[in-house]
C-alpha cells in the first residue's frame, strides 16, 4: 500500500479517537444499545399477570391452578369468584389473561368428557396473546398427562414430541443478541464513514486534501478502510460481550464469521461513502444515514422474519446487506455454520459492496471535479 | 485622557471580567475592563478576532452576565434588569440576525411586532427606513437573496424600527464592499446627528477607528487604550516616515523591520512606511547599512501605528522577533527590474483566459482574464460575493470552469496528474486544519500527503517547527491553538513540500496586526526566492504587499495593475494621496457609470 | 402591556408559519417522514407467520398418516414440503429451506393402537425463538384438530377442551396491534425532532440572538414555537391515523375525541422534549443526534410496542416509565382495538399530562434570555 494512503488512514483514525465527541459516539450508544437490546428486547414471556376464575373449587382444579402459580411464565394477580370483574381486568390491562375453569371440570374429567377450560386473552398485543396461548396449552397438557397417569386413564393415541434445534430453550435472547452484532456494526460503520467526508467539507480541510497529490481514489480508500477497522473492532467487542456476558453459544467457526463481517462492512462502507459524497453538511449526512438505517434494520429480519412480509417488500430486502449478514451471524453463533454454508450469503453482499463503492467513486469524482 | 466637559455615559463598564469554559480549560474572554461610551457619540470597539469584542457587546446587551464587575447601560444595571435595558436598545449581531427565508417587509414586520410599534405608525417609519437604506425597491425580495451590503442595511433597519436610544452593531462591516461600508457610516452619522442615538460599533478594521468619536482598543480580552482616535494618533506624531531606497522595497522592508529603534516597517506603494520607537528622525545611515541612498520623509501617523506600538511594548510571549530572510537570491535584481515598470513578468506561471463560471442562471465569475509571472505576489481583491473565491477555487482545480481556459505551470489542475499538484501549496480560508489532530500530527499528515518520506520528511517537519515557532504547542490539538498560531501552522503545512506556487485564501483575516506583519514578512521572503503567490483578500491595505492585483466586483475584473497604478488612477485634485479604498470605490463608481451609459 | 405581548406572540407565530410554508424540510419531517416510516414499518414488521415452509417426513404412508398430513395442506399457516427421510429433511432445515420438520416414523400407524405410544416428532428451528414458538403453537392446533376429528367422541383421557377467546383482536392480526404502537413511536420522533431542529437553526443562524435583544420574553418565544409546531405535529398525526385506518385497515373502535385529546397531551410532551433538547444543544447536528437517540430508540424498544414490558427485567421496567411513548402506545392500542376504555386511558393520560408539564417546565426553566 502506498504510504500516503497509510498516512490518510492513520489521520482518520486519530481524528475519530482524539475527539471526545466522536469517541462518545463510538462507545456510548453501542454500549447502551447492547444492554438495552440484550435485556429489554425479548419475546420470552415472564411474569405474565393472569387472573383465575375457578368455578369448580375441586382438588383437580386447584391442582391445575397450582401449575400456573408455579410457572415462571405466569404470575397469578387475582383470583375471582364471579365474572363481573373479568372483562374489566383485561380491559384495564391489569391482567393479560383470565383462565376460567368451568363448574363441570372435575365431573367431565371423571366422566371422560371434554372438560372445558376457557382462556380469555388480550388481543391488543396479538403476539403476546399467541404466545400465552401456547404456554397455557402446554401447562394444560402437562396437567392432563399427570392426571391420566394418576387415574390410570388412557392417553391419546398419538402425542407430540417437540424439540427445538439450535436453541433448545427457545430463548429469544439467543436470537436478538447475535443480531445486535449486525445492527451495531452497521450503525457505527455508517456513521464513521458517512460523516467523515461531510465533517471535512464543513471544516474546509476537504479542499486542502483535494489540492494535495492524493488522487480521488486514494481519498476514497483512505476514508473507507478506517470504517473497516473501526467496524471490525466494534463487532469484535459485541461478539465477545455476546459470548461472555449474555452466554450465547458460539458454535461455528470464527473464520466464517469474520469473512462475513468483512463483506458486510465493505457493503456498508460503500453505502456510507455514497451518502458522504452526496451531502454537504454533517447534518445532511446524519439524516441520510438515518433514512437508510431505519428501513434497513426493519427490513432485515432483525426483529421480525422476512418471510412474513408481503412479496414486494421481500424483494426489496434483497438489496439490504444486513439481511445476509444476519443469516451468517446467527448461523455461525447458533447453528454452527461453517464457511460452506455461509458462502451463499457472501456474494450478494460482495455485489452490493462493489456496486455502492463504484457509485461512491463515481459520485465522488463528479463532486470533486 | 477624556475631554473635560464630559457628556453623560450611556454605557459604563467597571472592572468587568468574563470567562468561558472550553472543555476542561477556562478561557478568559475579558479581564479588568473599565470603560465608558458617551451619550450621543459613536464609540468604536476595535480589536482583532478573538479579542473579546463580541463578548463585550453581548454583556452590554444583557445576553451574558459578567463574572465580576459592574455594567451600567442607560443608567440601569443590565445584569439585574436586562429586559428594561433591552427595551431601549437596538442590537445587530454578527451576520445581521435576519430571517433569510422572509422578505424584507416580513422581516421589518416581525421586528415591528416584537418592538411594539403601533400599526398606525409603521408605514411612515418604514418609508423613512427604506429611504435611508435604499431598500425601497426590494421590499418583496427574500432577505437571503440580498447582497451583503443590502443585508447589512436591512439588519440595521430592523433594529431601528423602534428608534433605540443605544445602538449596538457587532462587526457590521465584515465582508461588505467599501461602497456599502461608506454608506453605512453615512447612515450612522445621520442617526447620531438627527436622532441623537448612541452607537457602539465593533470592528476588526483598524482604519474605521478614525471615523469614530471615541475608541476602545481591546486585545486578548484587555483594554489597550481608550479615548478619541486623535489622541491615539497624536501619541505617534513625529514617529512615522516613508523610506525610499534603490535597494528594492521588499529587501528594504525586511532590513528596516529588523533595524534597531524601528517598531514597524510595512510596504506602502513603492516606499516602506517606518514607525520608530521614539519621536525623532532617525539617522538613515545607521538604519540599514546596505542602503546608502536611504531617504526618510515624515508622514502623518495612523491609528494602526499606535496599536502596533502598544502591542510592541507589551511583554510578548517568547517569540523570535528576528525575521528570517533568505539571502538575496539571484532573482532579486531581475524582480526589481520587472516590477519597477508596469510590465508583466516575462514568464507567466498562472494564465487565466476568459474564465467564466455559472451556477444555474447566476454568473459568479464573468469573463475573467489575467496572468501571473514567476515570483510575483498577485492579489484578488473584492467584497464577499465578488467572485474572487470562485476564481480561486477554479485555479486550484476544486471547481470546473463553465467556459474559458486556465493554466497553472502549464497544467489544468483539475485534470493534472498528482505530480503537478505536488508543486503547489494551498492555504484554505479560516486556516483549515484537522482540529482533532495535534500540531505534530498535522505536520506529519500533510507532509505524507505531499509524498515526503523518511529523512526528508523528518527534516521538513523539524524545519517547520523551528521556522514557525511551533515547539511550545507541538502536542496540543489544532482546535485549541490561538488564531495566530493556527495561521502559522496552516502556512507551515502548505509549505512542507517546498512548492513553487502558493495559493492563499484570505490568509490574514482576523489575526492581529503583528501576526499579519510576520505573515507578510514570510510571504515576501518566499516571493524573493522565486515562489509565485496568489492571494485573495478583502483588506484594502494588504494589497500594498502585492506586486499586482485585480479588483473584482459582481464576477468581473474591474481593473488590473500595480497598487501604485490603481491608486494613481483615482488621483483627483481634492484627493492628492488616495488610499486603496478610495481607488476601489472610484473603480466601482466608474464601472456603474459605464453600465448606465 | 397585555396587548403588546399578544402583538409579539402573533408576530412571531406569523413568521413561523410563513417559514414553515417556505421550508420544504419542515413539511417533510412533519408529513412525509411519518408516512414513509409508517409504510416501512406497516409493511415490514409482521409477526404473523403465514405459509411457513414445513418439512413432512412420512416413512410409511398410509390412510392414517395421510389424514394427519392432509391437515397441513389445508392450513393457511403452512406450506408443506415432503421428504422421504428424516436426514433429507434435517438437511433442508440446516439449509434454511424449511422452518420445521414433522416426522412420522415407519411404525406410526401400528403404534397408534397402543395408547400414548405413537410419538409425532416435531423439530423446529429454534434460532428465531419467537417464530419457533408460533410454529409450535400452530402444529399443536393441527394435532388437536386431527385428534378430535379422528377420534370423535371416543373417551380418551384426559381431554380438556381449551377454548381460547381473544378479546379485541379475534383474528390475532399482528398488524392491528403494531400499527397503533408505530404511530406513537413515529410521532415521538417527529415531534421532538421538528422543534429541536428549528430552534437549533435559529441559534445557528444568529437570529435567536437578535430576537433576544428585543422586548420579547422567553415564554413568548417558546409559545410561538410550540403552537405552530403543535399544529404541524397534529397534522402529521392525522396523516398517520388516516393511513392506519384507510391503508392498513386497522379498526378504530374508540372515539376521535379521545384520540384527539390524548394525542394533544402526547404531542405537548414530545414538543416539550424537543424544546428541551434545543435548549441544551444549540446546533442542528447535535440536536438531531440527541433527538434520535433519546426518542426513537426508547420509543422502539421500551414502549411496549413490540416487546412486552411485563417480560423485561425489573430495572428495565422502571426505566420504561420515563418514556412518554409507553403511555401513548397503551392508549392507542386500546383506542384503536378496544374502544374508549377509561381504566386504561385515564391513568395513562394523567402520566402523559405529567410528562408534558415536566418537559415543558424544564424547557421553560432552561430557556433564559441569555446566552450563557
Amino acid at each position: 500500500m502506498r504510504r500516503q494512503i497509510l498516512a490518510l488512514i492513520l489521520k482518520e483514525l486519530l481524528a475519530v479517537l482524539r475527539d471526545p465527541r466522536s469517541r462518545m459516539v463510538l462507545i456510548g450508544p453501542p454500549l447502551i444499545q447492547l444492554l438495552v437490546f440484550g435485556y429489554a428486547a425479548t419475546f420470552d414471556l415472564n411474569h405474565v399477570p393472569i387472573a383465575i376464575y375457578d368455578q369448580d373449587h375441586s382438588q383437580a382444579s386447584r391442582d391445575l391452578v397450582a401449575r400456573f402459580a408455579g410457572s415462571p411464565t405466569f404470575t397469578v394477580k387475582d383470583v375471582l369468584d364471579n365474572d363481573r370483574r373479568m372483562n374489566a381486568l383485561i380491559d384495564s390491562r391489569q391482567v393479560q389473561t383470565v383462565l376460567v375453569i368451568d363448574r363441570r371440570f372435575t365431573r367431565d374429567l371423571l366422566t371422560h368428557q371434554a372438560a372445558p377450560v376457557q382462556v380469555i386473552l388480550d388481543g391488543r398485543n396479538s403476539n403476546t396473546a399467541l404466545l400465552i396461548e401456547g404456554y397455557v396449552n402446554s401447562i394444560v397438557s402437562g396437567f392432563a398427562l399427570g392426571w391420566a397417569q394418576e387415574h390410570g386413564a388412557r392417553a391419546p393415541p398419538a402425542t407430540l414430541d417437540i424439540r427445538a434445534r439450535y436453541n433448545a430453550t427457545l430463548s429469544s435472547r439467543w436470537f436478538i443478541v447475535p443480531g445486535i452484532v449486525a445492527l451495531l456494526t452497521e450503525v457505527e460503520t455508517l456513521l464513521v464513514v458517512g460523516l467523515s467526508v461531510a465533517r471535512e467539507r464543513e471544516m474546509g480541510t476537504f479542499d486542502q486534501l483535494l489540492v494535495t497529490p492524493l488522487r480521488p481514489i486514494d481519498i476514497l480508500i483512505g476514508k473507507g478502510l478506517p470504517g473497516l477497522i473501526i467496524g471490525a473492532a466494534e463487532a469484535s467487542v459485541v461478539i465477545a460481550t455476546a459470548v461472555l456476558w449474555f452466554q450465547v453459544p458460539l458454535r461455528g467457526g470464527l473464520i466464517a464469521l469474520y469473512l462475513g463481517l468483512a463483506f458486510f462492512i465493505l457493503a456498508i462502507t460503500g453505502i456510507g461513502l455514497a451518502i458522504s459524497s452526496l451531502v454537504a453538511t454533517q447534518q445532511q449526512a446524519l439524516l441520510g444515514a438515518f433514512l437508510f438505517l431505519v428501513p434497513s434494520v426493519i427490513l432485515s429480519g432483525f426483529a421480525t422474519p422476512i418471510a412474513n412480509m408481503p412479496g414486494w417488500v421481500q424483494a426489496l430486502t434483497l438489496v439490504n446487506p444486513m439481511r445476509y449478514f444476519l443469516v451468517i451471524v446467527r448461523g455461525v453463533f447458533l447453528e454452527g455454520a461453517g464457511l460452506a454454508s455461509v458462502a451463499s450469503q457472501l456474494w450478494p453482499m460482495a455485489l452490493i459492496g462493489a456496486a455502492t463503492l463504484a457509485a461512491a467513486g463515481w459520485l465522488f469524482r463528479k463532486r470533486v471535479t | 485622557m477624556p475631554p473635560t466637559p464630559e457628556p453623560p455615559a450611556a454605557v459604563r463598564l467597571e472592572n468587568v471580567r468574563r470567562a468561558f469554559r472550553s472543555g476542561k480549560r477556562m478561557i478568559t474572554a475579558l479581564e479588568g475592563i473599565t470603560a465608558s461610551a458617551a451619550q450621543g457619540a459613536v464609540t468604536g470597539l476595535i480589536g482583532p478576532d478573538g479579542a473579546g469584542k463580541t463578548t463585550l457587546m453581548r454583556l452590554v446587551a444583557g445576553l451574558l452576565r459578567a463574572d465580576a464587575g459592574q455594567i451600567e447601560v442607560l443608567g440601569t444595571d443590565v445584569g439585574r434588569e436586562p429586559l428594561a435595558v433591552q427595551a431601549r436598545l437596538g442590537y445587530m449581531p454578527q451576520h445581521f440576525g435576519l430571517y433569510e427565508d422572509l422578505t424584507v417587509e416580513e422581516n421589518l414586520n416581525l421586528y415591528a411586532d416584537l418592538q411594539g410599534v403601533p400599526r398606525s405608525a409603521r408605514q411612515e417609519r418604514y418609508a423613512q427606513l427604506l429611504h435611508m437604506t435604499g431598500l425601497g425597491p426590494f421590499t418583496a425580495r427574500m432577505a437571503g437573496r440580498l447582497s451583503g451590503g443590502m443585508k447589512q442595511k436591512l439588519g440595521l433597519a430592523c433594529t431601528l424600527v423602534q428608534p433605540p436610544e443605544l445602538l449596538l452593531l457587532d462587526e457590521p462591516t465584515v465582508g461588505v464592499d467599501p461602497v456599502s461600508r461608506r454608506e453605512l457610516w453615512e447612515i450612522i452619522g445621520h442617526l447620531t446627528r438627527e436622532a441623537h442615538v448612541t452607537v457602539l460599533f465593533s470592528t476588526a478594521y483598524l482604519d474605521e477607528a478614525e471615523r469614530c468619536d471615541a475608541v476602545l482598543l481591546i486585545h486578548d480580552g484587555r483594554l489597550l487604550g481608550s479615548g478619541p482616535p486623535g489622541a491615539f494618533t497624536a501619541e505617534m506624531s513625529g514617529r512615522s516616515f516613508y523610506a525610499t531606497s534603490g535597494l528594492g522595497r521588499r529587501r528594504l522592508q525586511a532590513r528596516l523591520a529588523a533595524a534597531p529603534g524601528v517598531i514597524d516597517a510595512v510596504i506602502q506603494g513603492s516606499h516602506v512606511r517606518v514607525v520608530t520607537a521614539e519621536a525623532h528622525v532617525p539617522d538613515p545611515a545607521a538604519l540599514v547599512a546596505e542602503a546608502t541612498d536611504l531617504a526618510l520623509t515624515p508622514t502623518p501617523p495612523r491609528f494602526e501605528d499606535s496599536f502596533v506600538a502598544r502591542l510592541r511594548t507589551r511583554p510578548l510571549p517568547p517569540q523570535s522577533a528576528a525575521v528570517r530572510t533568505p539571502e538575496a537570491s539571484a532573482s532579486e535584481s531581475q524582480r526589481a527590474q520587472s516590477h519597477s515598470g508596469n510590465g508583466v513578468s516575462p514568464e507567466p506561471v498562472i494564465i487565466v483566459h476568459h474564465l467564466t463560471r455559472r451556477f444555474g442562471a447566476f454568473i459568479a465569475v464573468n469573463d475573467v482574464t489575467f496572468s501571473v509571472g514567476r515570483g510575483e505576489i498577485f492579489g484578488l481583491l473584492g467584497a464577499n460575493g465578488a467572485g474572487k473565491s470562485t476564481t480561486f477555487r477554479m485555479l486550484c482545480g476544486l471547481l470546473p470552469p463553465s467556459e474559458g481556459e486556465l493554466r497553472v505551470s502549464g497544467f489544468d489542475l483539475r485534470t493534472a496528474a498528482a505530480t503537478a499538484r505536488s508543486r503547489i501549496g494551498y492555504m484554505a480560508q479560516k486556516f483549515s486544519l484537522y482540529s482533532d489532530l495535534s500540531v505534530r500530527q498535522n505536520l506529519r499528515f500533510f507532509s505524507s500527503a505531499y509524498r515526503l518520506e523518511g529523512a526528508r520528511q523528518s527534516a521538513r517537519i523539524d524545519w517547520a517547527i523551528g521556522e514557525f515557532d511551533l515547539a511550545p504547542m507541538l502536542e496540543s490539538s489544532a482546535r485549541d491553538l490561538p488564531l495566530g498560531f493556527k495561521q502559522r501552522l496552516a502556512l507551515a503545512c502548505a509549505l512542507m513540500h517546498e512548492p513553487n506556487i502558493l495559493f492563499l485564501d484570505e490568509p490574514t483575516s482576523g489575526v492581529d496586526p503583528l501576526a499579519r506583519r510576520e505573515f507578510w514578512q514570510r510571504i515576501n521572503a518566499l516571493a524573493e526566492s522565486g515562489v509565485t503567490v496568489l492571494v485573495t483578500t478583502h483588506f484594502m491595505e494588504e494589497t500594498e504587499y502585492c506586486d499586482r492585483l485585480v479588483i473584482m466586483a459582481q464576477g468581473r475584473v474591474l481593473t488590473e495593475g500595480t497598487p501604485e497604478a490603481i491608486k494613481g488612477a483615482a488621483h483627483r485634485p481634492d484627493r492628492p494621496d488616495p488610499t486603496m479604498e478610495d481607488a476601489f470605490i472610484a473603480v466601482i463608481e466608474a464601472a456603474s457609470a459605464k453600465a448606465v451609459a | 402591556m397585555k396587548s403588546a405581548s399578544l402583538l409579539r406572540l402573533t408576530g412571531l407565530m406569523r413568521k413561523e408559519f410563513v417559514q414553515i410554508g417556505r421550508d420544504p424540510s419542515a413539511l417533510a419531517v412533519a408529513f412525509i417522514l411519518p408516512a414513509v416510516l409508517l409504510m416501512i414499518f406497516g409493511y415490514g414488521v409482521s409477526l404473523d407467520a403465514r405459509n411457513v415452509p414445513l418439512a413432512l417426513v412420512v416413512e410409511q404412508p398410509d390412510a392414517l398418516t395421510a389424514s394427519f398430513t392432509g391437515q397441513f395442506a389445508h392450513s393457511p399457516y403452512f406450506r408443506p414440503r415432503y421428504y422421504l427421510t428424516i436426514q433429507a429433511a434435517e438437511r433442508a432445515m440446516a439449509a434454511r429451506e424449511v422452518n420445521g420438520v414433522v416426522w412420522l416414523r415407519s411404525d406410526f400407524s401400528r403404534r397408534t393402537l397402543f395408547p400414548g405410544a405413537a410419538p409425532i416428532g416435531l423439530i423446529v428451528n429454534g434460532v428465531d425463538a419467537n417464530n419457533a414458538r408460533i410454529v409450535e403453537g400452530y402444529v399443536q392446533q393441527v394435532w388437536a384438530q386431527w385428534l378430535t376429528a379422528r377420534l370423535g367422541a371416543r373417551p380418551y383421557l384426559p381431554a380438556i377442551a381449551l377454548e381460547p377467546r381473544v378479546r379485541f383482536n379475534p383474528a390475532v392480526i399482528s398488524k392491528d396491534y403494531l400499527i397503533p404502537g408505530l404511530i406513537a413511536m413515529i410521532m415521538t420522533l417527529t415531534g421532538a425532532l421538528l422543534t429541536a431542529l428549528v430552534i437549533a437553526r435559529e441559534w445557528e443562524r444568529g437570529t435567536m440572538e437578535a430576537l433576544m435583544v428585543t422586548r420579547v420574553q422567553m415564554r413568548e418565544i417558546l409559545l410561538a414555537k410550540l403552537i405552530p409546531y403543535f399544529v404541524l405535529g397534529m397534522g402529521g398525526m392525522a396523516v398517520a391515523v388516516g393511513l392506519a385506518v384507510f391503508l392498513f385497515g386497522v379498526p378504530l373502535h374508540g372515539s376521535l375525541l379521545v384520540l384527539t385529546a390524548t394525542s394533544t397531551l402526547f404531542m405537548l410532551a414530545a414538543l416539550g422534549m424537543g424544546l428541551l433538547i434545543s435548549g441544551i444543544a444549540r446546533n442542528q447536528f447535535v440536536a438531531g443526534q440527541i433527538a434520535i437517540i433519546t426518542t426513537f430508540l426508547p420509543a422502539f424498544i421500551l414502549s411496549g410496542f413490540v416487546f412486552d414490558i411485563n417480560s423485561m427485567p425489573r430495572a428495565v421496567q422502571l426505566l420504561t416509565h420515563i418514556v412518554a411513548a409507553r403511555y401513548f402506545v397503551s392508549i392507542l392500542q386500546s383506542v384503536f382495538l378496544a374502544g374508549d376504555i377509561w381504566s386504561v386511558i385515564l391513568p395513562n393520560a394523567v402520566a402523559l399530562a405529567a410528562m408534558a408539564v415536566i418537559f415543558l417546565g424544564l424547557a421553560r426553566a432552561n430557556a433564559r434570555k441569555r446566552l450563557d
